[in-house]
């Protein structure tokens, strides 16, 4: 169904919520409540579970920006990758899925400090910025978002040297867990 | 006319003039109208789901010179919905030391997991959900949220079938990933985009032409991603049971049953999609949208059927095989498919759509043909040497 959820002016007008609000405001609390849950949780895979549950909500938000890469890729390395790995570490190597000792320890109130000081930073950075208020644009029919960022890649004058660099780095990781593996026979 | 040139956009429009006609906002009406789109197509495919099991048990049947369901209604086309009523009817039991909640949320999930893949599928040039610019990553995501139920429901069953049935299936599916990302990436090649609808129609010449390779290196990812047999270890009945839908009764046996069915399916609408030009059938797909879909249907039962006859022609294969299969055999020939097609695309691209389209067309064909049969060579190469060295240690012991 071609539906847009986007922004109609005379929607706008009559009412101030529009679509595309009510689903970041239920999709951001979503992702905090799960966040929450992640460390507030004693059994260990239930917290894997929540963390998978926030970070489909920061997908969701990378949907609800046109990012359609970031949000597929999002899943599929997060969810699909990391924390299947995360569930299976879990599994393997702990023998009581409960946490015993307590949550908190004496620097609780530091964190609690810095948190809000990053918070209170960035939202009065944000506040400062023009497109704070603004729903994301659409774009206009036809842009290639997808080639685009493949080109960015691979073109000397745009990431071609980080992309390399980065590649080089997972492939020394991967040779370095193979190595780390490998049994002489 | 415009309803059968183009009739979602058709009922949309008459959707939204009613509603506002009813006072709604446009954009309201516009997000009732998504959702009721998304209600017809996923109540459509349960219904069809209830269809496909009668004929995955009619074409068993045939397999196993059986006759399958003939009591109820013609053909036995009731059977089906006897089974439901079954399902719905019978004891739903938890097991004791069950986490409750991921427990019931594991079904749902492997269920979703099928049906937001369909959110992409095209089923005709202007019958489909939403053209999404990354529908092959899209499909890998949506494979991604299906490892995550398997692996919720053999953990919060409570039971060590359940829980080996789950590693099992979880390490197929992560290790089968990376050849069906690098065969994903052919029709992407071919066609410049990620997009289904670009890709079906980017198939002047069936991709299956192109790339029969790549076709085949997807069908079998393909397989080991549905857990079906000669890939069934997860649910291996003769060993672990039933793996990790075990301790499910009912209905919620059901989803997982009606989602691995539906699933098969949705890879078989796939395999078309994406090597066998999806809804296009020598221009037909021109005429009207309604032959578009009937085309696309036919195609995806197709696919079905072939995942059917592989599945009953062929026995399990054991774990340490099947991995080392993949890593040692399917994931590097995926890789070099990949590879060399890229290459000859980037070389000879320009010749597409002239006069000496053939060139194009041949060396595609002539690299994957030659890919295979180095592939298969290597292989005999090892699998003799490995032989060889059997025979040597079995020579030294009778020496001894």
């Amino acid at each position: 169904m071609h539906c847009e959820l986007r922004k109609e002016p005379q929607f706008g007008k009559r009412n101030p919520m529009t679509a595309q609000q009510i689903i970041f405001l239920a999709v951001a609390l979503a992702t905090l409540g799960s966040a929450l849950m992640v460390v507030t949780t004693r059994n260990i895979l239930h917290a894997a579970l929540w963390l998978v549950s926030a970070l489909f909500g920061v997908a969701a938000l990378y949907a609800l920006l046109n990012a359609s890469f970031l949000a597929v890729v999002q899943v599929v390395i997060y969810i699909g990758a990391i924390a299947i790995l995360f569930i299976f570490a879990v599994m393997l190597t702990r023998r009581d899925l409960r946490d015993q000792g307590p949550q908190m320890n004496r620097n609780w109130w530091g964190g609690a400090l810095i948190a809000l000081l990053t918070f209170a930073g960035l939202f009065s950075l944000l506040q400062s910025w023009s497109g704070f208020s603004k729903s994301a644009a659409d774009f206009p029919s036809g842009f290639d978002t997808v080639g685009r960022l493949g080109d960015a890649l691979i073109s000397p004058n745009a990431y071609v040297l980080p992309f390399e660099v980065a590649s080089v780095l997972l492939l020394a990781a991967l040779v370095g867990a193979v190595y780390v593996a490998f049994t002489r026979k | 006319m415009n309803f059968w040139n183009d009739p979602l956009k058709a009922a949309a429009d008459f959707l939204a003039s009613l509603f506002t006609g009813w006072g709604l906002p446009l954009g309201a009406a516009q997000v009732i109208i998504a959702f009721l789109g998304v209600f017809l197509l996923i109540a459509l495919l349960m219904v069809l789901d209830i269809f496909l099991v009668w004929v995955e048990r009619k074409t068993v049947a045939r397999f196993q010179d059986r006759l399958g369901p003939n009591r109820l209604g013609p053909f036995g086309l009731i059977q089906p919905f006897a089974d439901i009523i079954k399902l719905l009817i019978k004891e739903d039991t938890t097991p004791g030391g069950a986490d409750r909640v991921v427990y019931n949320l594991a079904p749902i999930l492997s269920m979703m997991s099928v049906l937001i893949i369909w959110a992409i599928v095209p089923l005709a040039p202007v019958i489909l959900s939403v053209d999404l610019n990354v529908g092959a990553l899209y499909l890998i995501a949506a494979g991604a949220i299906g490892t995550l139920s398997i692996i919720m429901a053999g953990w919060s069953s409570n039971n060590k079938f359940a829980l080996i049935g789950a590693f099992r299936q979880v390490a197929i599916l992560v290790s089968f990933e990376v050849p069906m990302v690098a065969t994903l990436l052919i029709p992407t090649v071919l066609s410049g985009t990620m997009g289904m609808n670009g890709i079906v129609q980017a198939q002047d010449t069936w991709f299956f032409i192109l790339s029969p390779l790549g076709a085949l290196i997807f069908l079998i990812a393909a397989i080991a991603e549905l857990g079906r047999a000669p890939f069934d270890m997860g649910e291996a009945e003769s060993e672990i049971v039933a793996g990790y839908n075990i301790e499910y009764s009912g209905m919620k046996f059901g989803m997982f049953y009606a989602g691995e069915l539906l699933h098969a399916f949705t890879f078989g609408g796939f395999w078309a999609i994406l090597f066998f030009g999806g809804y296009r059938f020598f221009g037909l797909e021109q005429v009207s949208p309604f032959l578009a879909v009937a085309v696309m249907i036919f195609k995806a039962m197709f696919g079905y059927w072939v995942i059917m006859w592989i599945k009953y022609t062929l026995m399990r294969i054991r774990i340490d095989h099947m991995l080392a299969f993949n890593w040692k055999f399917l994931t590097p020939l995926a890789f070099v498919l990949l590879m060399v097609t890229a290459l000859i695309h980037a070389l000879l691209k320009d010749y597409r759509g002239t006069q000496l389209w053939w060139i194009y067309t041949l060396s595609m064909f002539l690299a994957n043909i030659f890919i295979a049969w180095l592939g298969l060579e290597i292989a005999r190469a090892y699998s003799r040497r490995e032989r060889g060295k059997v025979k040597g240690m079995k020579i030294m012991e009778a020496a001894h």
